[in-house]
């Protein structure tokens, strides 16, 4: 016993040390005020440092299951926590300045997003159901209390109460869902509940899966189930919207992955129309959606409903090629997606923020780095050559074709054009029109993300996506083995 | 058997009838009475399918502690219940529409279910008769679901720690206790002796 409980606790060494460490980051927060909020943030920087290191060094060990498979740490699990870890840390670097300036700055906000981590962990490496909802939740509770963070403004406030009145409705049709798979099953974990299907699957199994899926396709807001995102987007303070649009987009599609291709690899049949159906969707919402708006959150907002549905085209896909591509997809809109809040947080005039597309007029005038930084990642989140997410567009395009889905890749490829106008407009603006009020200087942080994050958008650090694809591949197979 | 037969449906009917009414009811204070009951006719349930235990930490927990907070909240939120539902015939028809494809999904479940009634995958994990409902439970909880028990509490944590963002304030101007500087008061702050003439007062 005592044995078996020290290997579990090897393998579930990086959630151990994110818990136990966020705790104590809680305490010495509480024990210095709210002045420490900043010495907070670094040292949270720091701890998802040893997160994503704990996470790598137990791969040395091979996969693994703690707590009767609950928790699973395999080369799938360790990518999606490196991802994560990288995405929420420069996430929590952007917000830093911004709350500081917005008097905002209380020393919870890093914890949270350490419990939020903690919860994405859970979820990617979740072989239980009981495990994939517990995750969910922890990271859902500790996003909605963070759109609420500026709890004096009227916008922050509905942004956060929406998400969680919205998110509580899918947390019950996920629950729903869980439970008719129990009911179907007689199993929690994984494994024994692949084992029952294989013996004979019934109705209430399909439906029950239907349920889970909707469940989690309002968590990676996709379409039918995206309404909350614009508002939210909106409404949120804007290094949380960065957050929330990184790192829990790509816990909740790895999740998405990791249920649907692993237990349920078998029932293709059942899930995949349902998949193409809500990317299918996902596009074109998020591509129509996206052309009238005029605050750049709300087009991020579209554009992220948008890029979902290119990634679900992945796992449409159900292929090791199709789950290959979608963490290519994925984590290359998560580092680009950074960067362009990254300029977004970069719009500030001396009375305060501003957040209109317009406001971005001539900025090539005013502010050529940021300029050409945004040009770059819009070119890239566009799917343009030879940007980046050419690449990842090229990935998951791929998998679908291979798969057969002709239609739903024909669909996507028009969604991309029409999709390209949108950025291309934003483009234009900032290299053609009338230069608007300048924005006050960045700070340092706010800029070189948003530069390296453009850097990393171009093609010419191959350096950076080789090794991305190699490591996806290997991520990918492990869920196939 | 015929006994627990009627003793169910008597019990799940009134407890889906007293959910209706929680939605239905137009004072919000009946509503919470209504889902008092339906959370007793659902402990009723649990002690039919012999999980005593559960049954009583429902009555305890749900009705004891949480309908009675939910009674304050009511209570003192003057909120105003009727306008709340102004738009409720607007959404109706979508609303039921919703609810009939619910029901007969779950009429199909349970449908598919009667039918492979003697699958043995579609069967519950059986209750240890050996053990009381608490003993299994204990021990489960603390060693193969020790990992679900540290999630909730993460996840109760966030809640606790949410609840403190959002609405903690430090109000300026507040007159606070602090027992520090009331007990390193010296006598000359506190006591000042003063002369007085008869009949002058200290003016």
């Amino acid at each position: 016993m005592t044995e078996s409980f020290a290997v579990n606790f090897a393998i579930a060494a990086p959630e151990v040390f994110l818990a136990v460490a966020t705790m104590g980051l809680l305490v010495a927060g509480v024990i210095m005020g709210d002045k420490s909020a900043r010495l907070i943030t670094w040292l949270a920087l720091a701890t998802l440092a040893g997160y994503a290191a704990l996470a790598l060094a137990g791969l040395a060990n091979g996969a693994g299951a703690a707590f009767s498979g609950a928790l699973v740490a395999d080369r799938f699990a360790v990518f999606a926590k490196v991802v994560i870890a990288i995405g929420a840390g420069l996430t929590l670097l952007l917000s830093d300045s911004f709350m500081q300036k917005e008097k905002l700055s209380r020393f919870e906000f890093p914890v949270l997003g350490l419990l939020a981590v903690l919860g994405m962990g859970m979820m990617v490496s979740a072989g239980d159901i009981i495990a994939v909802y517990m995750g969910i939740e922890l990271q859902s509770l500790a996003l909605y209390v963070m759109a609420a963070f500026n709890r004096d403004s009227l916008r922050s406030s509905e942004a956060g109460l929406k998400y969680f009145v919205l998110g509580a409705l899918s947390s019950g049709l996920l629950l729903y869902g869980l439970s008719l798979i129990f009911g179907a099953t007689g199993a929690t974990d994984f494994d024994s509940i692949a084992a029952a299907l294989a013996q004979e699957e019934s109705l209430m199994f399909t439906i029950g899966l239907v349920f889970a899926i909707s469940g989690l396709a309002f968590k990676v807001s996709a379409a039918p189930f995206h309404m909350w995102t614009p508002d939210v987007y909106e409404g949120a303070p804007t290094p949380v919207t960065a957050f929330l649009a990184a790192a829990p987009k790509f816990a909740a599609m790895a999740l998405f992955a990791r249920v649907l291709v692993g237990p349920f690899g078998e029932f293709i049949g059942d899930w995949q129309q349902v998949i193409v159906a809500l990317a299918g969707i996902s596009i074109g919402v998020g591509v129509f959606g996206a052309l009238a708006q005029s605050n750049i959150k709300r087009l991020m907002a579209y554009s992220s409903i948008a890029n979902m549905g290119y990634a679900l085209m992945g796992l449409a896909a159900g292929t090791q090629n199709g789950v290959n591509g979608l963490l290519i997809y994925m984590t290359i809109y998560l580092l680009s997606v950074i960067g362009v809040f990254a300029c977004i947080l970069a719009m500030r005039r001396k009375d305060g923020m501003v957040e209109q597309i317009d406001d971005l007029a001539g900025l090539s005038q005013t502010n050529p780095g940021i300029a050409v930084a945004l040009s770059m990642l819009m070119l890239s989140v566009a799917g343009l050559p030879p940007f980046a997410g050419f690449i990842a567009k090229l990935y998951v395009f791929m998998a679908a074709l291979d798969a057969g889905l002709v239609l739903l890749a024909v669909f996507a490829a028009l969604g991309t054009v029409v999709g390209a106008f949108y950025y291309l407009r934003i483009v234009k603006l900032i290299w053609f029109d009338e230069p608007a009020q300048g924005f006050v200087r960045p700070g340092r942080t706010v800029a070189y993300t948003a530069f390296g994050s453009a850097a990393l958008a171009f093609p010419i650090l191959v350096v950076f996506i080789f090794p991305l694809i190699s490591q996806a591949g290997a991520a990918a197979s492990a869920l196939f083995s | 058997m015929i006994l627990q037969a009627i003793a169910f449906w008597i019990l799940a009917g009134v407890a889906v009838s007293a959910a209706f009414m929680v939605v239905a009811a137009r004072n919000p204070v009946r509503s919470v009475m209504w889902l008092i009951l339906t959370f007793f006719t659902t402990a009723g349930l649990f002690v039919l399918i012999g999980a005593e235990f559960l049954a009583m930490l429902l009555v305890v927990v749900y009705v004891g502690a949480v309908a009675v907070l939910f009674l304050f909240v009511v209570m003192m939120l003057d909120v105003d219940f009727v306008e709340l539902k102004q738009g409720f015939l607007q959404y109706m028809p979508v609303g039921a529409l919703i609810a009939l494809i619910m029901l007969a999904e779950m009429a199909f479940v349970g449908a598919s279910w009667a039918a492979s009634r003697g699958e043995a995958a579609a069967q519950p994990p059986a209750i240890p008769v050996s053990a009381s409902n608490i003993e299994a439970i204990g021990a489960v909880l603390y060693t193969e679901y020790v990992y679900f028990f540290q999630a909730a509490g993460m996840v109760l944590l966030v809640a606790m720690i949410g609840a403190i963002v959002l609405t903690l304030r430090h109000r300026e101007g507040v007159k606070r206790q602090d027992i520090g500087k009331q007990v390193g008061r010296k006598r000359d702050e506190a006591v000042e002796l003063v002369d007085i003439e008869q009949g002058e007062g200290i003016g």
